[in-house]
């Protein structure tokens, strides 16, 4: 750009000479109908049935899905041997039976409920602390400072202190998910109010919002996408941690979770128990984050345009 | 509403705001009034605070020196009687539906609650020929249609004063034009009042009734011009305003 202004849209009429090549006449010019396409060509066609199966991301997955199956499958009968790595269809068997007496959705519902738990104490602790940081300067720092500290720190080394404070028992659970859910949730939850754009809160306060209906109204709506992914991240940490804290000390008034459980059974060298454990694990990872986040996100995200 | 009385009064403002490294001053002692009906334009180059000066009518800043009054009473902060309609596309609100984000802005406010905001909103959304568009997403409008909510969305408010912030500037040229004819129509219509920032020339003729003339750094009303009615007097009005801010573009350059 010149450092002269942009004044005109239009060229400058008598300040400047006007045109400043002649028009000349030798060159007809040129003007056709159109609209004679149709017909001719193709403008529009559905695409083949194969194409459009191909398309869908579902299939292809659960295609790779059953390839990964059958390797599994075939490696698992080739190696012939239980005790280390049990075949698919053994797998599924010891799953199938957990299912069936009750076992497996008894130790997950435990799991669940801990977790639950921790994540609730989780957001409201996070939502304490980007509250802070939204209202003033120290809490900024506060929340920078912490988080920077805590979060590269994993969940599982606060365990033997989490044992000596709360001992055996859902209280040092808890303790560790809140540990490990707090600080990505804050984390994304404070740049997504950073990064609502100015405009936005311009037309909120035009409106006469401010303070908590500036927040409630404009704020977490414009920064649900980093607020989701908060969530999202916030509920894969707190899932591993859970399991992995479960494994050392699973075992709370009687009733173990899923880590528990896994543990148990490597003990009693009931490897397919083990891997049904495992598969528990990974479907339940899989049903929340791809049924439960992705609905929100289909339903709001994508529905209004936001994701990034 | 008494005719009498100036509807906006902007009272020797000087504005001035910090930078990380420098305290600018964008306006110096600038003094206009808009009058009931007005289609007042703040036109000059970049940099010559007629944004900011925009923005202090709305009462997001407030002036170091000087005043404004609305209907008599000082500004202090943005309410709902000055409806701002920005130059930016985002300014909708991406998860409400275009029919919601009008109603949200009465509701939000208090101006009007339930069926009473609804049919209002369905009335303004009319005006501006996006009934067809009523229940969409404002990912799913182009630029054009995002700013006809947004105007939909500033008169549904009936405000006592529009502002608009360089409303057409991200536009593409022909869309630009389709939408100054609209305002003009919107307004023939209401005629409600609008203070209108442009750096176009032609625009600020076209769309408005008088026209405050700055220059920059700082910004310092130059002159204040009535519009012209005919194309030729249009023609004459640009050359002399381009004349206008041309000789001091010269003087500039003489200085340096």
């Amino acid at each position: 750009m010149s450092s002269a202004p942009a004044l005109t849209d239009a060229p400058r009429a008598g300040a400047m000479p006007p045109r400043l090549t002649p028009v000349d006449p030798a060159r007809p010019e040129i003007v056709r109908d159109t609209g004679h396409a149709h017909g001719a060509t193709v403008v529009e066609k559905p695409l083949s049935v194969a194409e459009r199966l191909y398309n869908q991301a579902w299939l292809r997955k659960i295609v790779i899905l059953l390839v990964l199956a059958g390797i599994w499958e075939a490696y698992g009968r080739y190696l012939d041997n239980d005790l280390l790595f049990p075949t698919f269809s053994a797998t599924v068997e010891a799953f199938v039976r957990g299912l069936g007496d009750g076992t497996l959705p008894a130790r997950a519902w435990t799991s669940l409920k801990v977790l639950l738990m921790g994540y609730a104490a989780g957001i409201a602790l996070a939502t304490l602390l980007t509250g802070l940081a939204i209202a003033s300067r120290i809490g900024t720092d506060l929340l920078e400072t912490l988080t920077s500290m805590f979060n590269p720190l994993p969940a599982i080394a606060l365990l033997p202190l989490a044992l000596i404070w709360f001992g055996l028992g859902s209280g040092s659970l808890i303790f560790v998910l809140v540990h490990s859910v707090t600080w990505a949730i804050a984390l994304n939850t404070h740049s997504g109010f950073l990064s609502v754009s100015r405009t936005l809160k311009m037309v909120g306060r035009n409106y006469g919002l401010s303070g908590p209906g500036l927040i409630g109204k404009i704020l977490i709506p414009a920064a649900f996408p980093s607020i989701l992914t908060g969530l999202k991240v916030g509920w894969a940490f707190a899932w591993r941690t859970l399991i992995a804290a479960e494994l050392v000390f699973g075992v709370s008034s009687g009733a173990g979770g899923l880590g528990w459980f896994i543990f148990e059974n490597k003990n009693m060298l009931d490897i397919p128990n083990v891997f049904a454990g495992l598969l528990t694990v990974i479907l339940i990872g899989l049903v929340v984050e791809n049924l439960i986040f992705q609905t929100i996100e289909r339903r709001t995200l994508q529905r209004w345009g936001m994701q990034a | 509403m008494d005719t009498g009385q100036p509807l906006l009064e902007v009272d020797g403002v000087t504005l001035r705001y910090k930078t990380p490294d420098h305290l600018v001053t964008a306006t110096y002692r600038v003094s206009f009034r808009v009058w009931p009906g007005d289609r007042f334009v703040l036109l000059g180059p970049s940099g010559c605070g007629k944004s900011t000066l925009l923005k202090a009518v709305g009462g997001y800043m407030a002036p170091t020196e000087g005043e404004i009054r609305l209907k008599g009473r000082p500004v202090t902060e943005p309410g709902p009687d000055r409806m701002m309609v920005f130059q930016e596309f985002d300014q909708l609100l991406p998860w409400k539906t275009v029919r919601q984000n009008v109603v949200f802005a009465l509701e939000a406010s208090g101006r009007l609650k339930g069926r009473a905001a609804l049919e209002r909103a369905n009335l303004y959304i009319d005006k501006v020929n996006l009934t067809k568009f009523a229940d969409s997403y404002p990912h799913t409008l182009s630029g054009g249609m995002k700013q006809r909510v947004a105007i939909a969305r500033g008169m549904a408010m009936e405000p006592d004063i529009l502002l608009m912030d360089e409303p057409f500037a991200a536009l593409d040229a022909l869309t630009r034009r389709r939408m100054q004819d609209e305002l003009l129509m919107l307004w023939e219509g209401t005629r409600f009042t609008v203070l209108f920032v442009t750096h176009s020339i032609p625009e600020a003729i076209k769309v408005g009734s008088r026209i405050l003339l700055l220059s920059p750094h700082p910004g310092e009303v130059k002159a204040e011009l009535n519009s012209a009615d005919s194309p030729e007097a249009a023609l004459r009005l640009e050359n002399r305003i381009q004349q206008m801010l041309f000789s001091e573009e010269i003087e500039e350059a003489e200085n340096v």
